[in-house]
């Protein structure tokens, strides 16, 4: 299960150039969002808006396109998606609801439709599952510690944040490049994400990151019936421009490559976490 | 249908919400009453006075110990249902009733009211208030399946209700205060924001990435708890999920489009 069940993947980036001009890599979750509020696929999408502070993200439920562009980019803090995941069938009202997230984001949003405990009304409305690769997570103040004291960047400043090829780049709004070894961050990194045992978001519907691709393209997953419907709709729509995976370099080597690295580590955590203490341990939540 | 199973729906000190969630289930609700299961006691929807032998008891409400006649009907509840399922918070965990103490106009000595677990022994917890009609759904027919079905659906089956059996076995007090205690000062919060949506009461905020609960709000249902993807996770059930949903759906007379 290291890159989880999937019927097909490729090499992809948006087609249109506004979404392009401010993504992080090749636009997919933007403009499959896009694609799909168009062709009345989902109603309105749960994406990690702009908060109130400099790359601070806001779960927002974006109903149009100004919406989603306004999001774009990736923000590397907690944004609680699933917060929103029952707001977004009440008070906004939504059928069809379009939700982008981490794997354990993923994780969370399955098991809400398998166990809909507190979760009324929302197991049938998910229309649109996009996950995307994920590491680590930090918190804001870890985020603000790295940029601001490693980096020597203000938070205000900075125009994207950029992990890949070892470092933890911030590119700023005069056109500046601070980068710094991806081992400084290692010890902002929230503990959370150290038992989390999936790179790739295995349970989404369609699920991309950057890893694997050329710079300015994607690389992307197509998991379930539903992804692959939209998905491919999509492509012959010509939203997308694709590549064959197995034309492009790094490829999916390296994809598996980092996950199985991600899921060894924190497999091994999980382990040490069994006798933490004298004769006790932490729990796991995976039994 | 042959081989349709019983189930009961006996009423302690609940506000019937739970009835009313099964109910919501609308043309759902008859597919399992023509299909699965025969409801052989429910005070409010069937004519029997008496608590009869089931399979499965779903029970609503907390026990109020100066009601003679409410103890006396869980105690044998336990004694005729095969499975005893806890069915809403007030039966897992007290939930509001929790916060009972006498004054009733009639009943001025109606004052401790507990979760069922702490009479008689569990086999399922179906916290939150109410659980989502679908949540009891699933169950339902996971239960059909487990006491009905073939071994590769039983073995789904018995996956699938493990974890809530567990929960049943973890204790009658839940709160939001299981986030702090059994997730967040475990290490295991990542700040999805799953807890926020599934309090029913909204005493669940998220700041910097991590629950924050206003503890006068919360009414003890174990929704959060329960809907945390970091409380319990199976991965044989989770990634699962498309299969799953897809035979639940088949089993409702769902899908196949």
């Amino acid at each position: 299960m290291v890159l989880g069940n999937y019927k097909t993947a490729v090499s992809a980036r948006a087609a249109d150039a506004d979404i392009l001009k401010c993504s992080q890599d090749g636009g997919i979750v933007t403009q499959l969002f896009a694609y799909a509020l168009e062709e009345g696929i989902i109603d309105g999408a749960i994406v990690a808006g702009p908060g109130d502070e400099p790359f601070k993200p806001e779960p927002i439920v974006a109903t149009s396109k100004a919406e989603l562009l306004a999001a774009r980019g990736t923000k590397y803090s907690i944004s609680p998606n699933m917060m929103l995941i029952k707001e977004a069938t009440r008070s906004y009202g939504l059928d069809k609801v379009g939700i982008v997230g981490t794997p354990c984001q993923m994780q969370a949003l399955r098991k809400a439709q398998l166990y809909p405990l507190g979760m009324r009304k929302v197991p049938d409305k998910i229309a649109l599952a996009i996950g995307i690769f994920c590491m680590e997570n930090f918190p804001y103040q870890g985020l603000e510690s790295i940029v601001e004291d490693h980096c020597n960047i203000k938070m205000e400043s900075a125009v994207k944040m950029d992990i890949g090829k070892g470092k933890f780049s911030v590119y700023t709004e005069r056109g500046a490049l601070s980068q710094i070894p991806l081992g400084a961050t290692h010890k902002y990194e929230q503990p959370g994400c150290h038992v989390c045992l999936d790179y790739v978001a295995n349970l989404a519907d369609v699920s991309t990151g950057s890893v694997g691709s050329p710079d300015g393209w994607s690389t992307v997953f197509v998991r379930t019936k539903k992804g692959e419907d939209v998905w491919s709709k999509a492509v012959a729509a010509g939203y997308f421009e694709t590549k064959d995976i197995a034309g492009v370099k790094p490829g999916l080597d390296l994809v598996t490559k980092l996950a199985t690295g991600k899921i060894d580590k924190n497999q091994k955590t999980l382990e040490e976490r069994a006798s933490f203490g004298v004769g006790k341990g932490l729990r796991n939540p995976y039994i | 249908m042959v081989n349709k199973i019983t189930v009961g729906h006996v009423h302690m000190s609940g506000c019937t919400g739970c009835l009313v969630s099964l109910a919501d289930n609308y043309e759902g609700l008859f597919k399992i009453l023509d299909d699965y299961a025969d409801l052989v006691y429910c005070l409010t929807l069937a004519d029997v006075r008496h608590i009869p032998e089931m399979d499965v008891a779903l029970v609503e409400g907390s026990v109020c110990l100066q009601d003679e006649c409410s103890v006396r009907e869980i105690k044998e509840t336990r004694e005729k249902a095969k499975v005893v399922v806890a069915l809403g918070g007030c039966a897992a965990y007290g939930n509001i009733t929790r916060f009972c103490r006498g004054g009733q106009w009639n009943q001025p000595q109606h004052e401790s009211y507990v979760p069922i677990g702490d009479l008689i022994d569990v086999d399922v917890y179906l916290p939150s208030c109410p659980p989502g009609a679908e949540a009891i759904r699933n169950v339902c027919v996971m239960a059909y399946l487990l006491l009905q079905g073939n071994d590769d659906q039983k073995a789904l089956a018995g996956a699938y209700l493990k974890p809530l059996m567990d929960l049943a076995k973890r204790g009658t007090e839940a709160c939001g205060c299981d986030l702090m205690v059994d997730v967040i000062n475990q290490g295991l919060c990542m700040g999805c924001g799953t807890c926020a949506a599934s309090c029913p009461v909204r005493a669940i905020t998220i700041e910097y990435g991590r629950p924050n609960i206003d503890r006068e709000m919360c009414i003890k249902c174990g929704a959060c708890y329960a809907q945390c993807p970091r409380s319990f996770f199976s991965f044989d059930v989770v990634n699962q999920f498309e299969g799953i949903i897809e035979a639940i759906d088949g089993a409702m007379g769902k899908g196949g489009e």
